[in-house]
C-alpha cells in the first residue's frame, strides 16, 4: 500500500470533511437553513455551538449550507473552466498557426481585464442565478488554464512520438486525448486544487459584494457580508466563515501537492 | 618511479529513492584501485552506468548530485584527498587536478571572453601573475592548434566551434599546470571530422606539458589513440587493466574481446534489382525563415529490401531529407516517387496506406515512445489501425513481433521506463515492423546506445531485412555503421550529395576530397594510427 505522508492525510481528511458536510447539510445541520431560532447574535452555547447571526438563525447551520453553496459552484466553475480551457488550450497547441494565434490572443484580451472587475459587470446585467455564476466564473477561468495547457502541450506537441502519431496518419483526438492529455496530467491536477481554491475565494468575494449567491441561500461570502457588523461589537460571527475557507484552501493544496508528487514519480511519468 | 595518483579499494555508490518504498543505497563503484605514473595516461572505458565518470571526478573528491564516496582511499601526490579538509580541496580542484567536461558549450559562461575564463582558476590559486598565465594561454591555444593564438581569448564562446571551445576548454584545464587533467568524453558531443582534430590537439598538449591524464569514453578506438594504459569497467568493477597495446591486441577477458571486435559486422552489399521503392527526384528544401537551401538538388533511390545509408556531418541535411520524404517538410522543387506512383509532398495530402508503408525509426527512442502507454499500447496501436486488429488477435501479433525483436511477451505490460536504451529502441523498430510498411527510415539508430548495444540493433535490423525484405534508408554520421549494413551509399555535405552508389564503390579510391576526409576520420583501433591520418590529411573539416 502506498503511504499518505501526514500533511497529505491531515489534508485529505479536512477536504473529506468538508465535502461530506457539504453533501449530506440537511442531515447534519441541526436547524433548517433560514429559520429563525433564537435573538440576534446570541454567543455559543450547549443549543447554538457557535451562536447565532445577525437575524438569529443558527450560525452552525448557515456555515454547513454556506460550505454546500459555495463548494457546489467552486467545483462546477472549476470543471467547466479545466473542460473548455485545457481541451481549447491544447487543441491551440496542435493546431498551431493561425488558431492558436486567434485563440491565444483572444485570451491574452480577456486577461487584460481583471476577472472580478470583468465579473461585476457581466453580474449586473445579468440575473444572478447560480448557473449563471458558474458560467462567468468557470469561462473567466478557463483562460488561466488555457493558458497553462496551452504550454505544456507545446511542450509536449515537439516530442517524437506525437510525431510519430501524427506520421501514422492518427486524427486530432487521438493525439490530444491519448498522446498528450497523459502526459500534461500532473500539472493541470496540481492545478486543479489551486483554481478550485481561487473559485472559493472568488465566489466568497463575489457575494460579500452583493452579486454572489443571493439570500436566504447561505454561503461563506454572504455570511462575512451579513454579519461584519458585528465585528465591531467584539462578535466572532464574521470570522467562522472566513477560518472555514482559509481551511479548506490549505487543506486542498496539500492534497494537491501531494497528488502532484504521486503523479510525477510514477512508471514513465516525465518532470 | 614516483606514484602521481593512487585509488586503492574506492567504493562509492548513491541513495536512491524509488516511489513508494524505503530508499536503498546502490553502489556504482565497487572496490576499484589504479595507479598511475608522472606524464602517463590512463584511459578508463565501459558502457553507461560503468562508473567511469565517477571515478574520474574521485580524483577531485567530488561527487556528483547526491553520490558520495563510502570507502577506499585516493591518494594525489601522497596525500588522501578524501581526508582532506575543504579547504585543501579548493586548492587542490582547478589547480592540482583539473578537469575538462563533455559539453564545452554548457560549460563556458557565454557572458565573459575565453582568456578570462582560462586563466580564472590559475589566478584563483595563485599559481602565476596575470601576465605568465596569459602568455602560458597563448602557448597552449598555439599548442592546442586553435586558429590565431595571440587574438583568440579575447573571443566570446559564441564565436568559435564546438571544436574549438573544447580545446579551449583543454587549455584553461592545462593552463594552472596540473599535475593532472580528468577528460570526460571530451570529443563524444563532436562530429568524426572534428573529433580526431581535438583529439590530435589534447594528445598533443598533454605530450607538450608532460601532464598525467585520465582520459574517459565509450569508444575503445578513441582511447586507444591517446592512452598507456587503459581500464576497462563495467557495472562499477574493474575487468581488465593493462597496457594499451595488450588490451587493443591481445585482449584476456570475454567482455574486452567484445568491445574490441565490435563494429565488425560484415555484410555483402546487394546488386540493384526491380524497380526503386522509393526514388527523390531533384529535391530541394529549406525551412520557413531560413533564407538558403538545406537541401539542394538530391537525387537518391532505395531499392527493395536493401539499404541505403545517407552519411554525413551534422547540418549536412540528412534529417531533412527523412523529413522531406515523410512529408513533414514541403519541398520547394522536386518530386517523390514511391512503389511507382507520385507521394503528395505534405504529409495530410497523403493516403493511410501511403503513410504505412513508410515508418520512421527515431534517434533518442527515450522520446520517441510515450512514456504514458504500455509497451503493449506502442506495437499494438499501429495493429489496431492500419488492420483493424483487436482484442486476442492484435494480442498475438503483438507478441510475434516481441519475439521477432528478441523480447519475449513478458514485455507487454511495460513501460518505456522500465526498458533498457536497446530494449527501447528494439521497441520502436517493433513498432515500424508493424504498420507491414516497404521503407523504414532509420534516422540515427544507434548513435545513442552503448557500441555492443548497437551492434546488437544493426545485427537484428539485417535479419529483419532479409525476413521481410524490408528497405531502410539509413541516416547516420559514423561510418562503421555504414559499412556494417548498406548496399549503397549517399555521402552529404553541405545539403548537397557529393558521392552516391553502390557501396563498394563509394568507399573504394579515388575519393572525393570530402569522403577521404569523413572515411579518415572513422577512429580505427590501432596504435598510432592518429598520427598517420593526421599526416596525410587534405582539408579540414567545415565544422571545424
Amino acid at each position: 500500500m502506498m503511504r499518505v505522508p501526514i500533511a497529505a492525510g491531515l489534508g485529505l481528511v479536512i477536504t473529506v470533511a468538508f465535502f461530506l458536510a457539504a453533501i449530506f447539510a440537511p442531515l447534519i445541520a441541526p436547524y433548517g437553513m433560514a429559520e429563525v431560532v433564537g435573538d440576534v447574535w446570541e454567543p455559543a452555547s450547549d443549543k447554538f455551538l457557535l451562536g447565532t447571526d445577525n437575524i438569529g438563525r443558527d450560525l452552525l447551520t448557515r456555515l454547513i449550507y454556506g460550505g454546500r453553496t459555495t463548494i457546489f459552484i467552486a467545483a462546477a466553475a472549476t470543471l467547466l473552466s479545466f473542460l473548455t480551457g485545457s481541451i481549447l488550450g491544447f487543441l491551440a497547441a496542435v493546431l498551431g498557426g493561425w488558431a492558436d494565434q486567434a485563440l491565444s490572443r483572444f485570451v491574452d484580451l480577456m486577461m487584460a481585464i481583471p476577472s472580478l472587475i470583468f465579473a461585476l459587470v457581466v453580474l449586473s446585467v445579468m440575473p444572478v442565478t447560480v448557473g449563471v455564476l458558474i458560467l462567468v466564473m468557470g469561462f473567466l477561468d478557463s483562460t488561466r488554464v488555457f493558458r497553462l495547457s496551452r504550454a505544456v502541450a507545446v511542450d509536449i506537441t515537439v516530442m517524437d512520438f506525437v510525431e510519430a502519431a501524427q506520421l501514422r496518419g492518427e486524427g486530432r483526438n487521438w493525439i490530444i486525448f491519448r498522446e498528450i492529455l497523459p502526459n500534461a496530467l500532473s500539472p493541470l491536477v496540481s492545478e486543479l486544487g489551486l483554481r478550485f481554491i481561487f473559485m472559493v475565494l472568488f465566489i466568497s468575494t463575489l457575494s460579500f459584494l452583493g452579486l454572489g449567491v443571493q439570500p436566504p441561500l447561505a454561503d461563506w461570502g454572504g455570511i462575512v457580508k451579513e454579519n461584519k457588523e458585528g465585528i465591531v461589537y467584539g462578535i466572532p460571527a464574521a470570522l467562522y466563515p472566513a477560518v472555514a475557507i482559509a481551511a479548506l484552501s490549505i487543506s486542498v493544496n496539500l492534497v494537491a501537492d501531494w497528488v502532484l508528487n504521486r503523479t510525477t514519480s510514477l512508471k514513465g511519468g516525465r518532470g | 618511479m614516483s606514484e602521481l595518483l593512487t585509488i586503492r579499494d574506492l567504493k562509492i555508490g548513491a541513495t536512491a529513492y524509488p516511489p513508494g518504498e524505503p530508499p536503498q543505497w546502490l553502489e556504482i563503484v565497487k572496490g576499484v584501485s589504479v595507479t598511475l605514473e608522472k606524464g602517463k595516461v590512463l584511459g578508463l572505458i565501459g558502457e553507461s552506468g560503468a562508473g567511469k565518470s565517477t571515478i574520474g571526478l574521485a580524483a577531485l573528491a567530488y561527487g556528483r548530485g547526491g553520490v558520495e564516496i563510502s570507502g577506499g582511499e585516493v591518494l594525489v601526490n601522497d596525500r588522501d584527498i578524501l581526508q582532506s579538509r575543504q579547504k585543501d580541496l579548493r586548492s587542490l580542484r582547478g589547480g592540482e587536478v583539473t578537469y575538462v567536461a563533455q559539453s564545452a558549450a554548457a560549460a563556458f559562461n557565454p557572458a565573459r571572453k575565453l582568456m578570462d575564463q582560462v586563466i580564472e582558476a590559475t589566478l584563483e590559486h595563485g599559481r602565476m601573475s596575470k601576465s605568465e598565465a596569459e602568455a602560458r594561454a597563448v602557448n597552449l591555444f598555439r599548442v592546442l592548434g586553435l586558429p590565431d593564438p595571440e587574438t583568440f581569448g579575447s573571443r566570446y564562446p559564441h564565436q568559435v566551434s564546438g571544436g574549438q571551445l573544447q580545446r579551449a576548454m583543454t587549455a584553461m584545464a592545462l593552463c594552472p599546470a596540473p599535475d593532472l587533467v580528468v577528460f570526460d568524453e571530451p570529443t563524444t558531443a563532436l562530429d568524426v571530422t572534428t573529433q580526431i582534430e581535438v583529439l590530435a590537439a589534447i594528445k598533443t598538449a598533454i605530450r607538450e606539458t608532460g601532464v598525467a591524464a585520465i582520459y574517459i569514453t565509450h569508444d575503445l578506438a578513441v582511447v586507444a589513440q591517446v592512452s598507456d594504459h587503459i581500464m576497462v569497467l563495467r557495472h562499477g568493477e574493474t575487468v581488465e587493466y593493462g597496457e594499451t597495446d595488450q588490451i587493443i591486441n591481445s585482449p584476456r577477458e570475454e567482455y574486452t574481446r567484445a568491445l574490441v571486435s565490435v563494429r565488425k559486422i560484415q555484410h555483402v552489399e546487394k546488386a540493384p534489382k526491380g524497380e526503386p521503392v522509393l526514388k527523390v527526384e531533384n529535391i530541394t528544401a529549406r525551412y520557413r525563415g531560413v533564407p538558403r537551401d538545406v537541401l539542394k538538388d538530391i537525387n537518391v533511390e532505395v531499392y527493395p529490401g536493401q539499404t541505403l545509408a545517407v552519411v554525413g556531418e551534422s547540418g549536412s541535411g540528412k534529417s531533412t531529407l527523412a523529413r522531406v520524404i515523410t512529408g513533414l517538410l514541403t519541398p520547394s522543387d522536386g518530386q517523390i516517387t514511391f512503389d511507382g506512383r507520385t507521394l503528395s509532398p505534405a504529409m495530410p495530402g497523403r493516403t493511410r496506406d501511403d503513410l504505412r508503408q513508410v515508418q520512421m525509426i527515431y534517434q533518442m527512442a527515450d522520446t520517441a515512445m510515450n512514456p504514458r502507454q504500455t509497451v503493449g499500447t506502442i506495437i499494438g496501436r499501429p495493429l489496431e489501425f492500419y488492420f483493424g486488429l483487436k482484442g486476442a488477435a492484435k494480442r498475438k501479433r503483438v507478441a510475434e513481433l516481441l519475439e521477432k525483436i528478441e523480447l519475449g511477451d513478458g514485455f507487454l505490460d511495460r513501460y518505456p521506463a522500465e526498458l533498457s536504451g536497446g530494449q527501447k529502441q528494439r521497441v520502436c523498430i517493433a513498432r515500424a515492423l508493424a504498420a507491414d510498411p516497404q521503407l523504414i527510415l532509420c534516422d540515427e539508430v544507434t548513435s545513442a546506445l552503448d557500441p555492443l548495444v548497437a551492434d546488437g540493433i544493426l545485427k537484428l535490423l539485417l535479419e529483419l531485412q532479409a525476413e521481410e525484405n524490408v528497405a531502410y534508408l539509413f541516416i547516420t554520421h559514423d561510418l562503421a555503421t555504414v559499412k556494417a549494413i548498406a548496399d549503397s551509399i549517399a555521402v552529404m555535405y553541405q545539403g548537397e550529395v557529393v558521392r552516391y552508389g553502390p557501396k563498394t564503390q563509394v568507399l573504394s579510391p579515388p575519393f572525393d576530397a570530402y569522403t577521404d576526409l569523413l572515411l579518415s576520420s572513422v577512429p580505427e583501433m590501432e596504435l598510432g594510427w592518429l598520427e598517420d591520418v593526421i599526416e596525410h590529411r587534405r582539408m579540414e573539416s567545415a565544422g571545424n
